[in-house]
């Protein structure tokens, strides 16, 4: 089952190697790992797992939280929440297809960010399985680069 | 910084730094070995009012501090230099985390310019100890070089105690820092150990044991680092609970307490076993249910309503699934559960089930052989020569698994041995350092033919200090557990596990200088064991045994516990 986890902690070299320490030494497979800097020394992560049980959930959380730098963690699977992934993706756009393909990608709130004469980048934010709709949307007209940032994830209200 | 602080601020170098530090932790010793990396750090120790102790190995020194540690409760300090020196401790802390052990290791660093480029004898050793300590630490500014030890006594002695390494690179020993002989206590807002158990769950407990008709208590070593022995006792006598230790939850009750029914698990005794087995309610008590107790946990229990008591959050729930958490300090939780006011438990004919069990089907050896020296019959008469009252440090193995059962532990803190990683080796080094937490105190250490020769070496300071420990080598020309395991479970492929040739282990107690005897005859090992501890002074008594002595009784790896064999 797939787990979203948030962490916040301080902004330390060494930090994730501890994080991604403790869910390899329990064999957790990691889908994505998203982390900025929020604030003075502070960091928020977004980790996102795969694991059989709940139970195992739970042990992952308790053991982040027994990390020394890690001050507060939280599965927000179950609570109402925002998650966002972002996308940019160079497609192939020929002068043929380009109208075609803005109108494609409109419903997607999708941006066109970049131009060149033969293909274009779109910018696009959502959930993950948004995304892979918007990728496939883009796969027939040929996707020369794409790059995903993971999920980020917060708590609602 | 604050004006008052000032007035006490003093520069000196960073090597004089920690060392004032370590002053005003109280450390009243440290074990080490010196190295290029270090070197400022031992100039700065030759002036210094705190002896270190100089091992002759790395590993020595880390389970001197170890052995220290567990006698006293107390952090244990090491000192050691970078990479190979560094490396060489690497067991001894997977050791201190694998039992919640407070230790301090400094570990030389190259010099900052070098970190990261393959210098002469560095290591990542805070990429190497990260999955093996509490925390560790690497100092890149002298004026960090104070707090950074503070906060690593302050976590590595809280909560569930740990190692904690702190990486020092040879640039930072040296330049001038100031020293403000800082007194704020230490407060990490992410690090806020629970200690104060949760009333409700308190009171949810006792209403299970006013129902309860057959409950045990489980008792570990986070009795024994809580201080909280003397309580253990109150609850159990006040309720009469038959109670089960883990090895190292040994001697938290008195061996002649009438409720205690032995270690509980693999080579446990079969009436703590059946209790774990038949319960209704098991209060676990500072134990985190390893592999070698809970040995099958999906029919661990099975009938009881299971309550854990622990320092540690991820403890409860981890293998066993828990109906009462509660987080806290055992001590804490025990005084809490005093405080209720007393009932009966209806539990008459389960302690008297749990006793008759204990009374019926006690350890056993061939006690009328006469051909072959019993380690079991050792091990009783050093217990009943020493009255149950000397600190005991073992190795690992089978005479570990003999002293866990035949000797009478009396007192916590008594027995240093390392129970979770099981680390050859452990023995020696880790008898010497509780002799130096007490020199007046007996200590003996009981080692196998095998652990023996991996820190031996660690004779040579016993002279050298005024060390007074008894070793007491159980020689059965093998490596006893393996080939045990081997001849139950491989066919009796004995691969590797029988030496073909030993050293003369008492010449090399003679090289060191130190008094030996070896005892090989059956009818008179009695009186040549009351012989060789009264002789005052550090000695070997080498006790030549069967190679095919097997512990008993056992429950087989992946079995439940009530499924033991070597029971009659
Ligand atoms: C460092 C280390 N290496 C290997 C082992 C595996 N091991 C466990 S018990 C044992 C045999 C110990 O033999 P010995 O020291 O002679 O003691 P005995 O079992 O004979 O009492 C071995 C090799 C271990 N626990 N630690």
């Amino acid at each position: 089952m797939r787990r979203i986890i948030t962490a916040i902690v301080y902004n330390k070299s060494g930090v994730l190697s501890r994080i991604t320490s403790v869910l390899n030494r329990r064999q957790v497979n990691i889908e994505s790992i998203s982390v900025g800097v929020v604030e003075a020394e502070i960091s928020r992560m977004t980790i996102v797992i795969n694991v059989n049980t709940l139970s195992e959930a739970e042990q992952v959380t308790k053991q982040l939280n027994k990390q020394i730098e890690v001050v507060k963690v939280s599965d927000i699977t179950d609570d109402p929440h925002i998650e966002r992934e972002l996308a940019l993706i160079q497609v192939n756009a020929p002068m043929s297809v380009r109208s075609e393909i803005q109108a494609v990608i409109a419903p997607f709130r999708a941006d066109i960010v970049d131009v060149a004469q033969k293909t274009i980048i779109v910018q696009v934010a959502g959930t993950h399985d948004k995304i892979n709709a918007f990728i496939d949307v883009l796969r027939p007209y040929g996707i020369k680069q794409l790059a995903r940032t993971g999920i980020t994830g917060i708590k609602r209200g | 910084m604050k004006n008052q602080d000032q007035e006490i601020a003093q520069k000196m170098s960073g090597a004089q730094l920690l060392l004032k530090s370590l002053q005003k932790h109280d450390v009243e010793l440290v074990f080490g070995y010196p190295g290029g990396a270090v070197l400022p750090l031992y100039d700065a120790l030759y002036d210094a009012e705190i002896p270190n102790i100089l091992t002759r190995h790395e590993q020595g020194a880390v389970h001197a501090a170890e052995g220290y540690a567990k006698a006293t409760g107390k952090p244990g300090v090491v000192i050691v230099t970078s990479g190979p020196g560094a490396t060489n401790v690497v067991t001894g802390i997977a050791d201190a985390m694998g039992d919640s052990v407070p230790l301090i290791v400094i570990t030389g660093q190259v010099a900052t310019p070098g970190i990261g480029k393959d210098a002469f004898q560095e290591a990542d050793i805070l990429g190497i100890t990260l999955p093996i300590t509490k925390h560790n630490y690497q100092v890149r500014d002298v004026e960090e070089l104070e707090k950074t030890i503070d906060e690593a006594f302050h976590i590595a002695t809280t909560g569930r105690k740990g190692p904690v390494v702190i990486d020092l690179p040879k640039d930072i020993s040296i330049i001038e820092g100031t020293y403000t002989q800082r007194t704020k206590p230490v407060n990490l807002i992410s690090y806020q150990p629970t200690t104060n158990p949760s009333q409700l769950q308190i009171t949810r407990l006792m209403e299970q044991l006013k129902k309860a008709k057959k409950p045990i208590v489980l008792a570990g070593a986070g009795i024994t680092a809580a201080n909280a022995a003397k309580e253990l006792q109150e609850f159990v006598e006040r309720y009469k609970l038959p109670t089960v230790t883990t090895l190292l939850g040994l001697g938290t009750l008195p061996a002649d307490c009438p409720y205690f029914l032995g270690m509980g698990g693999m080579h446990g005794s079969y009436a703590s076993n059946m209790a774990l087995a038949e319960c209704d309610l098991l209060i676990n008590i500072g134990s985190r249910f390893d592999d070698r107790l809970a040995t099958c946990p999906s029919q661990f229990a099975t009938g009881a309503v299971i309550a854990h008591i622990d320092i540690d959050p991820a403890e409860i729930g981890k293998i066993i699934p828990t109906d009462i958490p509660i987080v806290g300090d055992a001590k804490n939780a025990l005084e809490k559960l005093l405080a209720f006011e007393p009932f009966e438990v209806d539990s008459q004919a389960w302690q008297e089930l749990c006793i008759e069990r204990k009374q019926k089907y006690p350890f056993k050896y061939d006690r009328e052989n006469k051909d072959e020296i019993k380690p079991q019959r050792v091990i009783e008469k050093i217990g009943e020569i020493t009255k149950g009252q000397s600190f005991v440090s073992t190795d690992v193995g089978q005479h570990q698994m003999w002293v866990a059962q035949y000797y009478p532990f009396n007192f916590p803190n008594q027995l240093i041995t390392s129970g979770g990683l099981g680390t050859m080796g452990f023995g020696i080094p880790a008898g010497i350092g509780a002799q130096f937490a007490y020199r007046d105190r007996p200590v003996i250490v009981f080692v196998g033919d095998g652990g023996f020769q991996m820190t031996n070496q660690e004779f040579a300071i016993l002279n050298e200090n005024g060390l007074n420990v008894k070793f007491v080598l159980i020689n059965n020309g093998s490596l006893g557990m393996v080939r045990q395991w081997q001849e139950r479970f491989h066919n009796e492929r004995r691969s590797s596990s029988v030496f073909d040739g030993q050293p003369d282990f008492i010449k090399l107690a003679e090289a060191y200088g130190i008094d030996a005897v070896r005892i090989m005859n059956p009818a008179t090992v009695d009186s040549e064991l009351e012989a060789a501890f009264a002789k005052e002074g550090p000695m070997l008594i080498e006790v030549i045994v069967s190679n095919s002595e097997h512990v008993t009784p056992m429950v087989p790896a992946g079995v439940p516990n009530d499924q033991m064999i070597g029971v009659e």
